[in-house]
């Protein structure tokens, strides 16, 4: 009976703690949505900012989170899926690839802003690229290469050996049998990747602070060498710069709901791709 | 000893790191006929069959001494491709390995990756493979459903009948019907005796009775050395090393 209760006891502990993480989630969704959403509107969506930022809309800084994370995106699954590949299916087995993977680990660990200051020493200044679309899609795109490589990695991995080992039997070479047998299998792998990729890079200042952002820009980019306002910095900058604090303020929780949404959306869709490419044959 | 041999292991060593898993094997496989290979767990069997489409060089920390013929060339020379050998000598493996793609494309699968593209080609060549390999009444309506809805048997077949749509010479079997039913196990028996017709064939089995069913000549693995090599009757009626005799009735194994 004793030895019961004490089990109970700590199913109750494991039952609370996961209850008080549902309940803060819960907090951030509701303070974010109910402060957020007084100034959500049709016009806030889809309109430049008036009147230093108190009138008007925020759709400069969604399409410009918008070209950032595609950009970090198309810069770094390439790089990163290629860099996966090697180290899993060509590189030989051993010390050097150890000494590779904990570097790439320790990449991960680097602080955001440092990757801004190294975005703007290497990007903005030494190429020339400017404040930009570019430096700072270059910048986050850095930033979430280690996290797109150890997930290819593991998706890679995971692939059954066996089936490697049908498709070399067949005459299949190594290029053939990633490209046709690998990949595809370790696609929902990946694509998770890039799911966690998405919702780190639009949520990041630090690397665009220096590289990318701007507080106001009049209209739209239009190129990617242009500076381009983007959610998170347009929050931080309402928070700390101008006179209209209350209004600002309103105008940061609007955003933060629209950053929340934009995340669980592309969230939700690359997680219904994946869900559907994972069904296809099982 | 025999009429024509297709290949041929020439003084093999093999090494896993520093433990030597092969020990000097020589060994003719006769062309058109059923080699088995038996012997305890651990005894090279595998490992050996594994050389002779020169899979073992997939395995990181081997090494290999020796000589392995096929049509009296050395298949081994570095100037050889593995590929092009793999697509002469095609393997069956211990779990049945499907791709998880549909049936149809499994099938297709190795023609594709040499490089045919003639769709008509390609279906007719699919048909044939799954009538060679007895399973085309159980599929032909479901082409394309995925392959890995069929049972374990079935599954077994399908691999079969992929390696024979490349037109492989030789096919190795590493246990073939290890994780299978009795009754799928017998299915694929009668389809390797059928086989032999056309293709060299190597089978590595730890079943005696198997062995004995479907074999011409049988080779006893032991401690990665080969004790006995022989017509299978001969092996199992009259051994001569005492060890085949004690493996074969039973007394270790």
């Amino acid at each position: 009976m004793k030895t019961k209760h004490i089990q109970n006891l700590g199913f109750l502990c494991l039952f609370l703690c996961m209850a008080a993480t549902l309940f803060f989630l819960g907090l951030i969704i509701y303070f974010i949505t109910s402060r957020g959403m007084r100034v959500i509107s049709w016009e806030f969506l889809t309109q430049v900012p008036r009147m230093s930022m108190t009138q008007g809309g925020v759709a400069p800084a969604i399409v410009g989170t918008l070209y950032l994370v595609l950009g970090a995106i198309l810069f770094a699954l390439p790089l990163g899926l290629a860099c996966a590949i090697y180290l899993c299916e060509y590189s030989p087995k051993g010390f050097v690839v150890n000494i590779i993977r904990i570097s790439i680990n320790n990449l991960a660990g680097v602080p955001s802003v440092v990757f801004g200051l190294f975005g703007l020493a290497v990007f903005v200044k030494f190429f020339h690229f400017g404040v930009s679309i570019l430096s700072g899609s270059l910048t986050l795109g850095i930033l979430v290469l280690p996290l797109i490589i150890s997930s290819a990695q593991e998706a890679l991995i995971a692939v059954p050996q066996s089936i490697r080992e049908a498709s070399f039997s067949l005459g299949a070479t190594r290029w053939g049998t990633i490209k046709n047998i690998v990949l595809p299998n370790a696609l929902p792998g990946i694509l998770t990747g890039v799911i966690l990729s998405i919702g780190r890079v639009a949520g990041e200042t630090a690397p665009i602070l220096f590289t990318a952002a701007a507080f106001y820009i009049r209209g739209y980019p239009k190129s990617v060498f242009s500076e381009v306002m983007a959610l998170p910095y347009h929050i931080y900058a309402l928070m700390t710069e101008g006179t209209h604090r209350d209004e600002q303020t309103a105008i940061a929780y609007g955003c933060s709901l629209i950053l929340l949404f934009l995340v669980l959306f592309v969230s939700g869709l690359a997680i219904y791709i994946r869900q559907k490419q994972r069904s296809q044959h099982v | 000893m025999f009429k024509q041999v297709k290949m041929e292991a020439k003084g093999i060593n093999f090494f896993y790191g520093k433990a030597q898993a092969l020990k000097h094997i020589s060994l003719e496989i006769p062309k058109n006929q059923v080699t088995a290979i038996i012997g305890p767990s651990g005894c090279g069997k595998s490992t050996f069959i594994r050389l002779l489409n020169r899979m073992n060089e997939l395995m990181p920390n081997t090494a290999l001494t020796g000589k392995i013929l096929l049509d009296e060339a050395d298949i081994l020379d570095p100037s050889i491709d593995a590929v092009a050998i793999r697509r002469r000598i095609g393997m069956v493996f211990q779990k049945p390995n499907p791709f998880p793609k549909s049936i149809f494309d499994n099938i297709a699968y190795g023609l594709r990756v040499n490089g045919i593209k003639d769709k008509d080609f390609i279906r007719e060549k699919v048909e044939t493979s799954l009538k060679k390999a007895a399973i085309w009444e159980e599929v032909k309506d479901r082409l394309h459903e995925s392959a890995l809805k069929l049972s374990g048997g079935q599954q077994q077949r399908l691999c079969i009948a992929r390696c024979l749509a490349v037109e492989t010479e030789v096919i190795l079997f590493d246990e073939p019907c290890a994780s299978l039913d009795p009754i799928s196990t017998s299915k694929i028996e009668e389809l390797i005796m059928e086989l032999k017709k056309n293709y060299t064939i190597v089978i590595v089995t730890h079943n005696m009775q198997q062995a004995a069913r479907v074999s011409d000549y049988t080779a006893f693995f032991l401690l990665g050395e080969l004790i006995e090599f022989g017509k299978t009757q001969d092996i199992f009626t009259a051994p001569k090393d005492r060890r085949t005799e004690a493996y074969i009735t039973g007394r270790f194994g």
